[in-house]
């Protein structure tokens, strides 16, 4: 098993079907650590579905997922979780009626956290004003301590971004950050981002917006009516014509 | 001219969570008063009371623990239909430890409480990962079938029961013994609920699938928490089988079903006071119209079902809300 | 004797199935989960006796009265208690237990009690088929139990307001998006459930006494059923009926009559074991609810 030069990720012919609807269609693919991988394609081409089989919460019908060389195809989420891969959710749903940094309390409490910190909590409250700092809540204006229903969407998807990151993973899949920002708070995650990649993680983002994304990922990934069309380089993948047909042929 | 109410906080309670910064001695009375409520009425007031009313509290208190632990189940996003089940394993335990091998409620009622809840939790444990309804329907069947169970094989004394168990020594005995855990269980889970853990178990119930991917295994928590509330049923059934020297049927009765779920939501769900509150206006009420026998449940039911449609928030709400801010008209411009 | 087991195993099952489907339909449907099944069923029985007893109206006209009443209930709860209620979870739970054990009982405290509250078989006698003496209602129990069926799976597949059921019970959200209104439906659901169970008590009550307690075993097997069977699905239903009907005849007749619930109560336990989501339960775990 070569867990140290082998990639971090690998998946293997991953396949799944709802209902005769093939949501994922042998999707074979590598990761390595420190990469930052982008998953493009058009709407309902499957990626969160790929999320989903690849994190736990659904299980394949066919194929593998390989982490660190382990095979964890169909492992419950919380184990999968356990083993440090973060994600976050396409619909942010904070636990509204908390303050922000109470929402950072779950994944504080959960176990890896605990093992990871020599077996003791700690002091919770503190590490999560610290961890909604590092993604840019001004701690001045005490922002933390605002209610998460009453924060705009750019403060919501940094507060997932940090909900994440407290789980203190190796593998981060961010599935959709940017939808519903603006340029300037797309602007002002991204160094958050390229931060967390020089801290050595590796990331998978599942995006719409393409520029955004090309600028910071090392590789892209294409899928459609959920198989993998291209792989490469932002800017030759969509020179592709699959890709350019499924793009152009339906309604992005 | 337009009007509207704007409710303000009275302002004497400190912003922080968990440390209260008190100035003055009303200020500390203000915070103190509402707990020492129930301590004093529970342990002070209740005991001064004529010897039958006594008899009626310890009933009270008894059902009060059914409701507090449903309260608690409640919190997790597990709705029982089925406190009875509880009630019952436990009724039934400590009645067998006493009438077979004659031990006393010193041994039976910590046996009871544990094994009862053990049993009750792996029982009910196939359906914690289903939807909340599957456990609103299991609850609800068990203590159902078991009841039929002992009536039709007849064990464990069949429909006579299992008579002539050892009483309490007295009965002011039992009152504080049902209190104390009554303020026990009050306490305890409040607490409980209002710290980190209580914080992932709200979590589970708002959303699972948060919890889940934040790398916690919710059922394992689901069952802790299920566990806690199965023992302390377990322990009303357990206590309730002493005080009555009885086991028997009437332990799986949809008395014990019903009326926690009623008390939590005339008190209030989720605050464990609301249920309290609940069972000690209900049951001493249901006391005084008992000469309408049976109407008891129909009573229940009725009061469940007025509120959960009218007074969902119950009345622990109501009265905190009061409490804590005071409301004004205002004029609108 | 083991035609005659199979027999009345087979209208066992009936009975139970008539039961099941109403409460089952509800909750496929509209996910309402209705509690108050086993009180909507009793109802049904009474009123149909006040009606032929105490106001001398004729037969037919007092079925089909209580059938139409009970399927009024049916939305009036809908109208007064669920929709009040709806969104918060479980809380039509709740309230459709409270509601309907305060009806069972209000019977009970009426003095709904005793061997006069019957009512009467739609053909006396009976029939002797092979080895077999089989009395007219059960063969008509039967008889409903399958044309009930044969009827609701024609329904659901060929009128609008049937259809409309089933895209509802599939994916609500579409559903809507197509002009369906959901809450109208969720009343019709209750409406039809409502009536199943008033058509269920007509045909099964005769058998025995009307009786508060009938209106808890009711419950209490209906909800057996679909736990077993998995509820929201309709083969599931009937397969589970089916199974635990003729295991519990079989142990009436080979073993002993009273061990007959226990039947039941090892069926949920096996299946809780086994899949606890039921023999043909489609539970959506954490995965598709997404």
């Amino acid at each position: 098993m070569n867990t140290e030069n082998g990639p971090l990720l690998k998946v293997s012919k991953l396949s799944k079907s709802f209902g005769g609807v093939m949501a994922a269609f042998d999707i074979s693919f590598e990761v390595k650590k420190g990469e930052l991988l982008g998953i493009i394609g058009p709407n309902g081409s499957g990626k969160t579905t790929l999320v989903n089989l690849i994190t736990g919460f659904v299980k394949p019908d066919s194929g593998r997922v390989e982490y660190r060389g382990r095979d964890i195809t169909g492992w419950a989420p919380y184990r999968i979780v356990g083993l440090g891969v973060a994600r976050t959710f396409q619909m942010v749903r904070p636990f509204y009626q908390l303050p922000a940094f109470k929402n950072l309390i779950v994944p504080l409490s959960s176990p890896r956290v605990k093992k990871l910190s020599g077996g003791r909590y700690g002091d919770r409250d503190a590490v999560a004003l610290d961890l909604l700092e590092e993604v840019g809540f001004e701690r001045d204006a005490r922002v933390a301590y605002k209610t998460a229903g009453s924060l705009p969407q750019g403060y919501l998807k940094r507060l997932e971004l940090a909900k994440g990151m407290a789980l203190r993973p190796d593998l981060v899949i961010l599935d959709e950050l940017f939808s519903g920002l603006s340029l300037a708070e797309v602007a002002s995650i991204v160094p958050i981002i390229e931060k967390l990649v020089l801290q050595g993680k590796t990331i998978i983002m599942i995006e719409h917006r393409l520029k955004e994304l090309f600028r910071i990922a090392d590789r892209v990934m294409v899928l459609n009516f959920g198989e993998k069309i291209a792989e490469g380089a932002g800017s030759e993948v969509m020179e592709s014509d699959a890709v350019k047909q499924a793009y152009l042929g339906s309604e992005t | 001219m337009e009007k509207r109410k704007e409710r303000i906080d009275r302002g004497i309670k400190a912003r922080s969570e968990d440390i209260f910064a008190l100035t003055s001695w009303r200020e500390m009375l203000y915070l103190l008063a509402p707990r020492a409520l129930p301590v004093v009425g529970l342990l002070v007031v209740i005991p001064l009371t004529s010897a039958y009313w006594q008899e009626v509290f310890i009933s009270t208190s008894v059902y009060a623990l059914l409701a507090i632990s449903w309260d608690l189940l409640i919190s997790a996003g597990l709705v029982s239909l089925g406190q009875a089940l509880f009630y019952g394993v436990g009724s039934y335990i400590a009645g067998s430890l006493n009438y077979y091998w004659g031990l006393g409620p010193l041994w039976t009622l910590p046996i009871a409480t544990v094994v009862g809840g053990a049993l009750s939790t792996v029982m009910l444990l196939p359906v914690l990962r289903l939807r909340g309804i599957y456990f609103a329907m299991v609850t609800l069947v068990l203590p159902l079938m078991f009841l039929r169970l002992v009536e039709a094989t007849r064990i464990l004394g069949g429909t006579e029961g299992l008579t002539g168990l050892t009483p309490f020594p007295s009965a002011t005995f039992a009152l504080f013994v049902v209190q104390l855990a009554v303020l026990g269980a009050l306490f305890g889970f409040r607490r409980l609920m209002s710290s980190d853990y209580g914080l992932v178990i709200k979590g589970i119930n708002d959303s699972d699938r948060a919890v889940m991917s934040a790398g916690i295994n919710i059922y394992w928590r689901k069952t802790q928490v299920l566990f806690l509330g199965a023992s302390v049923g377990a322990f009303a059934g357990a206590f309730g089988t002493h005080f009555d020297m009885f086991a028997g049927m009437p332990g799986f009765a949809l008395d014990y079903s019903i009326m926690p779920v009623a008390a939590a939501v005339v008190g209030g769900m989720g605050t464990f006071a609301g249920p309290l509150v609940g069972a000690f206006i209900l049951v001493p009420l249901s006391e005084v119209l008992r000469a309408l026998g049976t109407l008891r449940i129909v009573f229940y039911g009725l009061f469940l079902v007025i509120f959960v449609v009218g007074v969902p928030e119950g009345i622990f709400h109501y009265v905190q809300r009061k409490y804590h801010q005071f409301e004004r008209w205002v004029v609108v411009e | 004797m083991f035609v005659g087991t199979l027999v009345y195993g087979f209208i066992n099952s009936a009975i139970l199935a008539l039961v099941a489907l109403g409460f089952n339909l509800t909750f496929g449907i509209s996910g309402v989960a209705n509690f108050a099944y086993g009180a909507l069923y009793i109802f049904s029985g009474f009123l149909t006796w006040i009606l032929l007893n105490s106001l001398g109206v004729p037969y037919l006209v007092s079925v089909v009265a209580a059938i139409v009443c009970s399927g009024l209930l049916g939305l009036l709860i809908y109208y007064v208690v669920i929709l009040r209620v709806k969104g918060l979870a479980l809380s039509e739970v709740m309230a459709t237990f409270g509601l309907g054990l305060a009806i069972m009982e209000l019977f009970r405290y009426f003095d709904f009690v005793g061997f006069r509250y019957t009512l009467p078989v739609f053909f006396d006698g009976s029939l002797v088929v092979g080895p077999v003496f089989i009395d007219y209602q059960r063969i008509i129990i039967g008889v409903i139990a399958v044309a009930l069926t044969v009827f609701l799976w024609w329904f659901t597949r060929h009128t609008r307001i049937g259809l409309a059921f089933r895209a509802i019970a599939q994916d609500e959200r579409t559903a809507l998006t197509f002009g369906i209104d959901s809450d109208r439906i969720g009343a019709l659901s209750m409406a039809f459930g409502a009536a199943l169970a008033a058509v269920a008590a007509i045909v099964i009550l005769p058998l025995g006494t009307i009786a508060v307690e009938g209106g808890y075993e009711v419950l209490i097997n209906a909800l057996a059923v679909c736990i077993v069977g998995g509820l929201g699905s309709t083969v599931g239903i009937l397969v589970a009926s089916v199974i635990i009907g003729f295991a519990q005849t079989f142990t009436a007749n080979y073993l002993e009559p009273h061990w007959m619930f226990l039947v039941s109560l090892i069926a949920i336990a096996l299946v809780l074991v086994v899949k606890p989501s039921g023999i043909f339960g489609q539970q959506k775990e954490l995965e598709e609810r997404i």
